[in-house]
């Protein structure tokens, strides 16, 4: 892989350090009920999701899951009409109408999360569909996790994009747990040897925190849909930090202690700082960084609280282009 | 004007958008090989050969067995600049597909504040009547018109299968099209020129002031059929098939019932819930002083389809249950006696 600039792994930590402050900053919001809702955060898988969406080019598309804020973010969309959309306010970046299971951004390739696992997947091969048969070069990935990795669509869609050969990468986001459930006790096999049955690459980053593996990994099946040589299946490994959702309380620990305290210690914002203070950053400068992420998330607050609440008049729109036959 | 089959219309509608539009696309089970007869050249088939020697695999894309993937894919392609007609062959293949349907293509342009359009038209076939037992019998729409977010078309004559299909493929929403096997083979002369057939506005197929007849799908010929044996006996009957159900023309119902004060309503589909229960509903809710008798719906019973042609043929409503409805809500039992003689 070429060697990334400086200002590319910046952006890198940038890009992860927002999306940490944002879910931080929602999960406040949710505990304080200034959040309606259920949220569910990104925050420990923040390297995978950078790692992913940054070797995607803007007009690139994506679909997400319910573990999804960190996808627009990590693709670049402003944390305003995010924010915004999380409180439900007129200016969030659905109206209002969507939330935090359902955030979509078109404007950075963003077609939407879904709260039905797996039922985003088929939709990133319509989009490399769309490209495939008007020839153009954009691929599309799908963001989907372990859980979803159960589900009979994704077989299907790697199939249908195997044999029409689509520009479409399936990134599992293996954080080893399907709600309470461990991965490993409902999956036979390994998730990216599963890709070897329908005769396409099968990828497992071991090493899901390490944001620059991601990148390789995803930017090489990036490279290789572009040239028109068809899917990619990558299985990352990585952890949330947080419940599955925010304000869950299960009475039960299903994961070990011990477990979690190790993926702690594999912090990706930790790694990756370290990282580029090891190439010529300093201590301080990483601290600036930090500073205006939060100052960033601070003005993405504001932005959505001056937001009014949207006219009632709103749930009536957008079921069909031609409003007169709504409601 | 060319007669055509209610088949060849869909196929010529199809070739025509193919023409008109680059973005539109077909995608199916066995759409190469035209098993369906809607992927044929039509009359120049010998020529040109099939949709796929005409606009290529590119376009005329068969799929795997996978209704799921299929409806998802054609979703995500109508979402990013693609007008794909799917052609999902026997309606109750569509359950297959539920999570898609209802909550990718129905959902996502509202869910997300209007930021996606979903120009996309499922084709499906009812195969009811024709002795294929209880898994490829269904009459399956009543179940989308309670999901909103998708239009649902039910064609009764090849123009209106034409014109309606024709506006499907240009509206930037989702729609599906339920085509009645039963009506495959009928012909009618169908105009050669390019046209379209407006969602929302029914057709009033026969104009009458005794009693409205509601008809959808198959049922609108059974309806015809009573119409003209009811003539005879002096009744006169207004027929309408409203042709789309998402969206409904009420107008045009409403109009009909404040006329004729009777409404029968007839079709192919379950009782509970049906469109006839809701055409019902909305008549009682609207015009309930002009009605001089109660609504009747005629429709299939709650019931699995059989097997045997002995036993499947009842199952769906004909010409005597429609002329008995009619009867019903008239007072008439003499079939001798006339709405005048009655002293209406």
């Amino acid at each position: 892989m070429e060697a990334l600039s400086d200002e590319f792994k910046l952006e890198m930590q940038r890009r992860m350090l927002r999306i940490r402050a944002f879910d931080e900053r929602a999960s406040k919001m949710v505990k304080r009920g200034h959040i309606p809702g259920t949220v569910h955060t990104s925050i420990g898988q923040e390297a995978q999701v950078v790692g992913a969406t940054m070797a995607l080019g803007d007009n690139d598309y994506m679909t997400g899951n319910h573990r999804s804020h960190g996808h627009p973010i990590g693709k670049g969309s402003p944390l305003g009409p995010l924010m915004a959309e999380l409180q439900g306010k007129a200016a969030g970046v659905c109206k209002g109408k969507g939330g935090s299971l359902h955030l979509a951004d078109f404007n950075v390739g963003s077609l939407g999360e879904s709260g039905i696992v797996g039922s985003s997947i088929p939709i990133a091969m319509g989009a490399a569909l769309s490209s495939s048969v008007l020839g153009r070069d954009t691929v599309a990935l799908a963001f989907f996790g372990d859980g979803a990795a159960n589900q009979g669509v994704l077989y299907e869609s790697m199939n249908m994009s195997g044999v029409w050969n689509l520009p479409v990468i399936f990134l599992c986001e293996n954080n080893q747990y399907a709600l309470s459930t461990p991965a490993h006790t409902v999956t036979s096999g390994v998730i990216s040897e599963r890709a070897a049955g329908f005769g396409i690459p099968g990828v497992r980053v071991e090493d899901g925190q390490d944001v620059l593996a991601v990148y390789e990994a995803v930017s090489t099946a990036v490279a290789r849909a572009r040239r028109g040589e068809g899917p990619t299946l990558i299985e990352v490994v990585t952890y949330r930090y947080n419940e599955h959702s925010e304000g869950l309380r299960l009475g039960t620990d299903y994961r070990p202690a011990d477990e979690r305290e190790a993926w702690l210690q594999k912090d990706p914002l930790v790694l990756f700082r370290e990282h580029l203070i090891a190439n010529g950053h300093t201590a301080e400068e990483m601290d600036a960084l930090e500073a205006s992420i939060v100052a960033e998330v601070d003005e993405a607050v504001a932005f959505s609280e001056a937001s009014p609440w949207p006219d009632a008049s709103v749930a009536f729109d957008d079921l069909y282009t031609d409003s007169e036959y709504a409601a | 004007m060319t007669v055509m089959s209610f088949l060849g219309a869909i196929g010529a509608a199809q070739k025509e958008a193919m023409d008109a539009d680059e973005r539109v696309i077909i995608i199916g089970e066995d759409v190469e090989a035209n098993v369906y007869g809607t992927t044929g050249g039509g009359k120049t088939r010998q020529e040109t050969g099939d949709f796929v020697q005409m606009y290529g695999r590119n376009r005329i894309r068969n799929t795997p067995i996978s209704e799921e993937g299929i409806v998802g894919a054609a979703a995500g392609a109508a979402m990013t600049g693609l007008r794909p007609i799917v052609d999902l062959s026997y309606s109750s293949f569509l359950y297959m597909a539920m999570d898609q349907l209802v909550n990718q293509v129905a959902k996502n342009r509202y869910m997300f504040g209007g930021q996606a359009s979903m120009p996309v038209v499922f084709r499906s076939a009812m195969f009811y009547g024709l002795n294929t037992g209880a898994h490829h019998s269904d009459r399956p729409y009543p179940m989308f018109m309670n999901v909103p977010g998708l239009k649902v078309m039910v064609p009764s004559t090849p123009s209106d299968a034409k014109g309606l299909l024709r506006s499907a493929i240009d509206m930037d929403d989702p729609v599906l099209t339920f085509e009645a096997c039963l009506l495959w083979g009928l012909k009618e002369e169908v105009s050669d020129e390019e046209f379209w057939v407006p969602f929302g506005v029914a057709r009033t197929h026969r104009e009458g002031s005794d009693v409205t007849i509601v008809a959808i799908s198959s049922s609108v010929q059974e309806a015809l059929a009573a119409a003209d044996a009811l003539a005879e006996e002096g009744v006169s009957v207004e027929v309408i098939d409203p042709r789309t159900l998402v969206p409904l023309d009420r107008d045009a119902i409403l109009r009909s019932v404040a006329k004729t004060g009777r409404l029968v309503v007839v079709e192919p589909a379950h009782r509970t819930c049906g469109a006839a229960g809701e055409i019902s509903a909305l008549v009682a809710e609207e015009v309930f002083d002009s009605l001089k008798a109660p609504i009747v719906r005629v429709t299939a019973p709650d019931m699995q389809i059989p097997f045997s042609p002995s036993l499947e043929k009842q199952m769906y409503p004909n010409k005597e249950d429609i002329v008995n409805a009619v009867r019903r809500v008239t007072g008439i039992t003499n079939p001798t006696s006339t709405l005048a003689a009655a002293g209406n």
